[in-house]
């Protein structure tokens, strides 16, 4: 049997009494594809660091190719072929594609002369091992996502890596970079090299990973054969919990709709866009990265003001021409992006859920009613169960889920008619994911009406009552999810 | 896990330890002079003295810690000063009598005049960088240039004196023969300001734009509009501040000031406000001010300590707090985000 | 349209390049007086100083900082040592005082790089504080006042020509100072640390993404320290050169110039957040302020107005940059839409 590339065993770290790490073992066999899953907080980031040599277990064993090391610096693991490639890929977005792929290799060189023939050289050979067809001369800043991550692959290849560890990688890319990035890893595992990618998205476990290993709390669950796998022992082993898959029965009246979209358009973006939403309907909005459907949601909450078209809410037709006027006609929205888009993070859980409706707390100039608005974000953090010991501890301090629902308290507490949501279990634990879908159908049954715009399929499926799906800028198909699948949605997406 | 159950004085001193840090520097400094130059120090004249002199840039650092809780800053307060100053003495020129004397809503009606001055720069700022999308830093720096061109055309580079002498009589004279007027206007800004602050929506609105405007705008605040009355507010503060230059000099130019910009900008950042944003209180402002204040009082009762060491000092103070916050930042541990368990169960 | 011509009007080099044409013709119309030898030489002149003061500036927004202590560490080196050679009745040449003025203005640098870098704390609020510290060591520990005479080694650099231009209408002559060369020679060096050494591309990295920059295995510490010994250097040397060309020291003749050197830079198209802009653009940027604060007088408006123009030429500098990174940010998002079945 061949010396697996990478063995740790029983391996614990604390940070200031809290243990991350409670004694975790992983192995990865040579050309090997695995799957690291867990949710946020459960340990994986610190084992990767343990592995990259960025922390020092407090004990335990690591083993490069059958030679065992109790600790080791950033430079013995890339030296052991260890490459780490981080959410945000480690770029230089100012600097051209070759200077970010040579950097490395220069300073390990420590060369200290600038050689354009030499870096030009080794850039060249850097993205022939995966075919990458890219002008070394632009900005790296100007590429897509998917493009950066390539060029961080290409950067991760080029000392001699065994295994390349991948954190998340596709959060930010379309199904069919996705597709690209799964052959490129398929390609690695002919070159004998491995690939240890973590990711929270079961479909991707199916799709690429022949093992998996799931931890949760900082214990090791399961190490397996993906082919032993599936949904139900996959949600099981990372929340303990067992769910059901309940499809979603919206209660819809029969009055006239809240909101009507006709010939809706936003020049270079989406076109053509007519639909009709009614009370207690979850509209669900898919499509590709890029598809328009982003910019379809934020012209609906009055971001981008839309150059064609009409919207009537309650049958009054109204121009959505900024967020103010949106909100005022009860459409509310959830960014995709709670980190940047969503929340002040440093700021207390307390403000953040009632800043869209501060002005309704205070007097009309504008003195706050101190305790209408504690009492207000008293009657909010129990409503939706955030948990949290004091809510003017900072937002920083919670978990994704919960910070998720501090957004939709947000919303929540202007009682909108209509909100929209985006992404709204991205980066969510299981758990949350679940409690949060119940939530959003809790609000239907009682009169609200949704849009959730979302890729994940299943979330589609199971929470929406109608599906619009938009390809390059318009609607492809609208279709009734008890009367359709994961197969036909695919084809009108791509 | 911190406890938040501590009460009173030790709850303030915890939560925040930069206030307490420099409270604790000032009690030692006032300890020092006690021991020192007692009698000299602590007199009413002392004091009196002291109270007249901070206000003027006092009040331009109010201005500058604004903008800075919304993550820019205003590099032109001194030349709004200036201007405003000017405007104030060429009004008071044109409402005296022939005696010198002015009517009752004459030195109203000029310092209106002055604030006016003040909103209208402010107004420049603020569209400059709300709307054009312009970096704070560079237009301020631009805006400074441009009043103070102004300025100097207006006055042809000269000095503008001889003004009715019942305006420094009153602005830089003593309410209740005790309090000098310039206190009481440096006073009632920082309490406005405070209350603007701490108690309204626009303080919360601020805050909460310092910290991010991109979440800002998606929770329709009206972004454009908060900045734009930030650096108003702003303008209006130094404009305040040139009205009791003028009567602190008795005379405005151009070109008065100069050290000023940077000066606050120092003590608005040892006062614990961010310049990313966000952060930032009154109270450490004032706190910072006052420190300060005391320590340039302090050492011109040593004669053999030239005045020049004042700055000195100053710097040495900025660098020594920052560099105390970031060793004592570092020794706080990072701990790893403990996955909460969600109360549950809200089955449809 | 052709690659070359496409590339450069994506620049803002280029339209600070023909902003100052356009202002030169026009200062020629009005006057006949600019593209003569001696003005165009006075002109040279006038951008030593702040030509090397903002190679320096330049070289630490590209870092992602700013540094305004630069005015305040260059009248401290030079002063220092002008006192320093005055009381020991130096009668030497220009090298001594060089070194001198150089060595004192690296140790300065290095006290503003020490704390940056080992502290890790933001350079706009530190230079703030050394910039105070080093003005009140110049005023209160030496005591500095206004020295009327320099030594005679100090101040005959100053006023030595490279060449001499006369004006063969007017009958006006202008030197071509000596000093000129060392400007030309700082550029050379930073151009050949910028762009030909690693650690140059260095301080474009930590510019542009500083944890990529650790990641990547630069040595940033290392880098920032050095960094701010080099701009304390270029900067003494500035002062230096200040002080030999007026042949007299006025301790408190440079401070406040930290506001208009950062303008020139950015005007150039230095992004001030970091990472971006060029020596090129630097340069430019400086010679348009050089050029309004010298020329103006040319096109017959009184140096009253020279304060306002400024402040217009940098908000309309900066707000046209400013709306071009705005357009430049929504072209990149569009999609192309389908066409309809």
């Amino acid at each position: 049997m061949a010396q697996s590339v990478l063995k740790v065993v029983d391996i614990k770290k604390s940070f200031a009494g809290v243990e991350a790490l409670k004694g975790v073992s992983l192995e990865i066999a040579p050309g090997e594809i695995h799957c690291l899953a867990g949710e946020n907080g459960c340990g994986k980031s610190t084992l990767i660091k343990i592995i990259s040599g960025v922390y020092e277990p407090n004990s335990g064993q690591i083993e490069f190719n059958g030679k065992v090391h109790t600790k080791i610096t950033p430079i013995e693991a890339i030296m052991n072929g260890i490459q780490v490639i981080y959410q945000d890929f480690s770029i230089f977005p100012n600097l051209s594609v070759m200077e970010n792929l040579a950097f490395n290799s220069e300073l390990a060189n420590k060369h200290k002369l600038v050689n354009l023939k030499r870096m030009r050289k080794i850039a060249k050979e850097a993205i022939a091992r995966i075919n990458f067809e890219v002008d070394l001369d632009v900005k790296v800043g100007t590429l897509s996502v998917a493009d950066k991550q390539l060029v961080a692959i290409c950067r991760a290849l080029m000392f001699g890596a065994k295994l390349i560890i991948m954190d998340e990688p596709t959060t930010a890319l379309t199904r069919k970079e996705v597709s690209a990035l799964f052959k490129i890893i398929l390609d690695l595992k002919a070159q004998g090299i491995a690939t240890l990618f973590v990711s929270h998205k079961l479909d991707e476990v199916f799709e690429i990973s022949e093992r998996f290993t799931i931890i949760r709390s900082g214990e090791k669950i399961i190490t397996g054969n993906t082919s032993e796998l599936d949904n139900k022992k996959f949600t099981f082993y990372m929340t303990g919990r067992e769910f059901e898959d309940i499809s979603f029965t919206p209660k819809i009246s029969d009055e006239e709709p809240v909101l009507e979209a006709a010939k809706l358009g936003l020049t270079g973006y989406f076109e053509d866009i007519s639909f009709s939403l009614h009370k207690g309907e979850i509209l669900g909005l898919t499509g590709l990265l890029g598809s328009g459907r982003t910019e379809l949601a934020l012209a609906l909450f009055g971001m981008r003001k839309a150059d064609s078209g009409t919207i009537k809410i309650n049958g009054k037709e109204v121009v959505l021409d900024s967020v103010r006027t949106a909100m005022e006609n009860g459409i509310g929205y959830v960014p995709e992006d709670r980190l940047s888009e969503g929340l002040f993070l440093p700021r207390g859980i307390g403000d953040n859920v009632v800043i869209s409706e501060i002005d309704s707390l205070a007097n009309g100039i504008g003195i706050l009613d101190r305790s209408r608005k504690s009492k207000e974000i008293a009657r909010w953090v129990k409503k939706l169960s955030i948990a949290t010991p004091n809510p003017d501890n900072a937002c920083s301090t919670l978990s994704g889920g919960n910070q998720q629902r501090i957004v939709l308290a947000k919303w929540l507490s202007r009682d909108p008619n209509v909100l929209i949501l985006n992404g709204p279990t991205m980066g969510v634990d299981i758990g949350s994911k679940h409690d949060i879908h119940m939530i959003l159908e809790k609000l239907a049954d009682e009169g609200m009406a949704l849009i959730i715009i979302s890729d994940d399929i299943p979330e589609i499926m199971s929470t929406c009552s109608k599906i619009m799906i938009m390809k390059e800028g318009r609607i492809t198909a609208t279709l009734n999810p008890k009367e359709t699948d994961t197969k036909e949605l695919s084809k009108y997406m791509m | 896990m911190k406890n938040n159950n501590k009460k009173g004085l030790s709850a303030f001193l915890t939560k925040d330890v930069y206030l307490s840090r420099l409270i604790g520097l000032m009690v030692i400094w006032m300890l020092f002079m006690a021991l020192a130059k007692f009698e000299s120090f602590y007199s009413v004249i002392n004091f009196q003295t002291m109270a007249s002199q901070f206000p003027e840039f006092g009040l331009m650092a109010l201005g500058i810690m604004l903008c800075m809780i919304t993550g820019g800053i205003d590099l032109s307060v001194v030349g709004v000063a200036n201007m405003s100053s000017i405007m104030i003495g060429l009004t008071l020129n044109m409402l005296a009598a022939e005696d010198g004397s002015l009517p009752v809503y004459g030195i109203p009606l000029a310092i209106l005049g002055g604030l006016l001055v003040g909103t209208v720069a402010g107004f420049l700022n603020g569209v400059l960088i709300a709307k054009v999308r312009i970096p704070p830093i560079l237009v301020t720096l631009g805006s400074y240039q441009l009043f103070t061109g102004i300025a100097i055309i207006i006055t042809k580079g000269k000095a503008i004196s001889g003004f009715p002498p019942v305006y420094s009589a009153t602005i830089a004279g003593k309410l209740f023969n005790v309090i000098p007027m310039q206190l009481v206007f440096f006073a009632a800004m920082a309490l406005i300001i405070a209350f603007l602050l701490n108690r309204t929506t626009f303080g919360t609105k601020i805050y909460m734009l310092g910290t991010n405007m991109t979440a800002a705008q998606f929770s329709g605040l009206k972004t454009d509009l908060l900045l734009i009355k930030t650096y108003m507010l702003s303008a209006v503060c130094a404009a305040l501040g040139g009205a009791v230059m003028l009567a602190n000099y008795n005379s405005a130019r151009a070109d008065y000031g100069v050290v000023y910009t940077l000066q606050c900008v120092l003590i608005v950042v040892l006062g614990g406000v961010s310049p990313t944003g966000g952060k930032g209180r009154i109270s450490g402002v004032v706190l910072s001010i006052c420190v300060l204040q005391m320590l340039s009082s302090g050492l011109n009762r040593f004669p053999q300590v030239s005045s020049f060491y004042i700055p000195l000092i100053w710097g040495g103070v900025l660098i020594l707090v920052m560099v105390l916050n970031h060793l004592t930042e570092n020794k706080k541990i990072k701990t790893p985000k403990s996955p909460i368990k969600s109360l549950s169960g809200q089955k449809g | 349209m052709p690659q070359i011509v496409k590339k450069l009007t994506q620049k803002t080099e280029t339209y600070i390049f023909i902003v100052i044409l356009a202002l030169s013709f026009l200062i020629e119309l009005r006057s006949g007086q600019f593209f003569t030898s001696n003005n165009l030489v006075d002109l040279a002149s006038a951008m030593i100083v702040p030509g090397l003061f903002a190679i320096g500036a330049f070289m630490v927004i590209v870092s992602g900082g700013i540094d305004v202590s630069f005015p305040a560490l260059a009248s401290l080196s030079i002063y220092a040592t002008t006192s320093t050679l005055l009381n020991a009745n130096y009668k030497g040449g220009i090298w001594l005082p060089i070194v001198m003025t150089l060595a004192i203005g690296a140790l300065l640098g290095a006290f503003n790089g020490f704390i940056i870098s080992v502290f890790n704390l933001p350079p706009f609020i530190v230079t703030l504080g050394t910039s105070s510290v080093f003005k009140g060591v110049m005023q209160g520990v030496l005591n500095s006042k206004q020295l009327a005479t320099i030594p005679k080694g100090m101040s005959s650099f100053g006023t030595s020509a490279l060449f001499v231009a006369t004006n063969s209408k007017s009958g006006l002559t202008s030197r071509m100072p000596v000093a000129i060369i060392a400007l030309i020679i700082v550029l050379i060096l930073a151009y050949l640390i910028l762009y030909k050494t690693m650690s140059g591309r260095g301080i474009f990295a930590i510019g542009g993404n500083e944890t990529s920059a650790y990641r990547a295995g630069f040595n940033v510490k290392q880098i920032k320290f050095l960094l701010y010994v080099g701009v304390g250097v270029i900067s003494s040397l500035a002062g230096l050169i200040r002080v030999c060309m007026m042949t007299q020291c006025h301790p408190t003749n440079m401070l406040g110039m930290e506001m208009m050197i950062i303008a020139g830079v950015v005007l150039g198209g230095t992004a001030i957040t970091g990472g971006a802009g060029s020596l090129t653009g630097c340069m430019l940027g400086t010679a348009l302020i050089v050029i309004v604060q010298n020329s103006l007088i040319l096109l017959g408006i009184p140096t009253f107005w020279q304060d306002c123009f400024l402040g217009l030429l940098i908000l309309i500098g900066t707000g046209v940059s400013a709306s071009q990174v705005m357009r430049n940010s929504r072209m990149t998002k569009t999609i192309k839409i389908r066409r309809a079945a």
